[in-house]
């Protein structure tokens, strides 16, 4: 698989080749270059099926990673391949052509992220957020516990105390520094 | 690129009010929406007048309750094992139904998405009354370990009325019988009129349910 990857990194601009298991490998892509990867690496290299596509937000960098995982089934080896892009105006390159079910995947992206995948089905409709009118809630600037409060009528919770202080001011007042001396 | 199909049923033009010719030549008007729905508001029923009869009346009602087999979260794995000879839940005379127009008792197991709840609005207002909920888990008392979460309710209270509250997370199937033996007291002493009070309270609820659902896309009452 070694030879595989080095052989294709020339042509495809593959980076950051991390050989994590023996069966799992992961490198970076680019944005550019990533569906011509994957269509090459399914229909030459044999990594004909599809495990899971996942977004993670980088809010430091401004950017969204986006994780394709693919297995070759005859030698039982992974591969997940990153790509980087842009956190403004997020979108992608759509690859329910290759696999039907990545567009559920990117359908869920959009939702959660923001990430638009221009002509994958039903991309725009709502997946599990009906009537959603804030920013996607996986992004990393929206503040959910804050949204929760506002919106799901919080019920209040009751008073807590501290135990010791509580032990120290109830139970023995005045006791509790002299019995801490002695016990030292 | 390809159309944007129209999901929202009540904006769909085959469900839209029109003039039909019938096979004899009469034209009357459909309207498939109203054929469903209702939207008459819902009332308050009087309990009978005579005392005698109106205890009567609560023990029979005690004595005949249908579960809507509607599971919402996580606890609703708790009810296979309540049905089955393990706990035996028909021995207290406790039986499910597949549908809300055939059961009294809504079961909310456990947390509530959004999504979820705009179905349990509509499934608990075609349950006919009497009517009473049993709400599982800390998840419909305060939120529970989802209490922050961008899509799960935090008091169920707020959105249909609650006769029963079983707190635990999960709450063993042991603690949904001593609930139902709990909810079968209740009526039997004249106190479960929840259907009731959300008939008194109704533009309340509607406010809170609303607040909440923000593609509300069906009647106000449906029954």
């Amino acid at each position: 698989m070694k030879q595989v990857l080095e052989k294709l990194s020339a042509s495809f601009e593959i980076e950051d080749i991390v050989y994590q298991r023996d069966d799992l490998t992961f490198l970076s892509a680019k944005k550019e270059n990533l569906i011509n990867l994957i269509t090459h690496l399914r229909d030459i290299e044999g990594f004909s099926h599809f495990v899971l596509l996942s977004c993670v937000d980088w809010i430091e960098d401004d950017k969204f990673q986006l994780t394709y995982f693919l297995n070759k089934p005859e030698e039982k080896y992974d591969l997940g391949i990153r790509c980087m892009i842009d956190r403004k105006e997020a979108s992608m390159d759509s690859a329910h052509h290759l696999w039907k079910q990545i567009a559920t995947y990117q359908r869920e992206i959009k939702e959660m992220f923001g990430v638009d995948f221009p002509g994958s089905p039903g991309v725009d409709e709502p997946f599990i957020l009906e009537g959603w009118d804030n920013i996607p809630p996986m992004r990393r600037d929206f503040d959910t516990k804050q949204y929760s409060a506002d919106t799901f009528f919080p019920r209040e919770r009751p008073k807590t105390n501290d135990p010791k202080e509580y032990m120290k001011e109830q139970m023995h007042p005045g006791e509790w520094g002299e019995y801490r001396k002695e016990k030292k | 690129m390809s159309e944007t199909k129209n999901n929202n049923k009540f904006e769909n033009p085959h469900y839209a009010k029109r003039e039909v010719t019938g096979p004899d030549g009469k034209q009357f008007i459909v309207d498939p929406i109203k054929d469903y729905f209702s939207d008459e508001r819902p009332k308050v029923y009087e309990p009978n007048s005579i005392p005698v009869v109106e205890k009567f009346l609560n023990w029979a009602r005690a004595e005949s309750l249908w579960v809507l087999g509607f599971g919402t979260g996580c606890g609703s794995i708790e009810i296979p094992p309540l049905m089955t000879p393990r706990f035996d839940a028909f021995r207290f005379g406790i039986q499910s139904r597949p549908t809300p127009r055939q059961s009294n008792v809504f079961i909310i197991s456990g947390y509530l998405a959004v999504k979820t709840l705009k179905r349990v609005i509509r499934s608990y207002e075609q349950m006919p009354s009497p009517k009473y909920v049993l709400a599982l888990g800390s998840c419909t008392i305060n939120g529970g370990m989802y209490f922050d979460s961008y899509n799960t309710i935090n008091r169920l209270d707020h959105y249909i009325p609650v006769d029963v509250y079983v707190a635990g997370c999960m709450p063993r199937p042991e603690a949904l019988l001593a609930a139902f033996n709990r909810l079968k007291e209740l009526i039997k002493e004249g106190k479960g009129e929840k259907a009731n009070e959300y008939a008194a309270n109704f533009d309340w609820y509607k406010e809170n349910q609303k607040k909440i659902i923000k593609d509300w896309n069906m009647p106000d009452y449906n029954w």
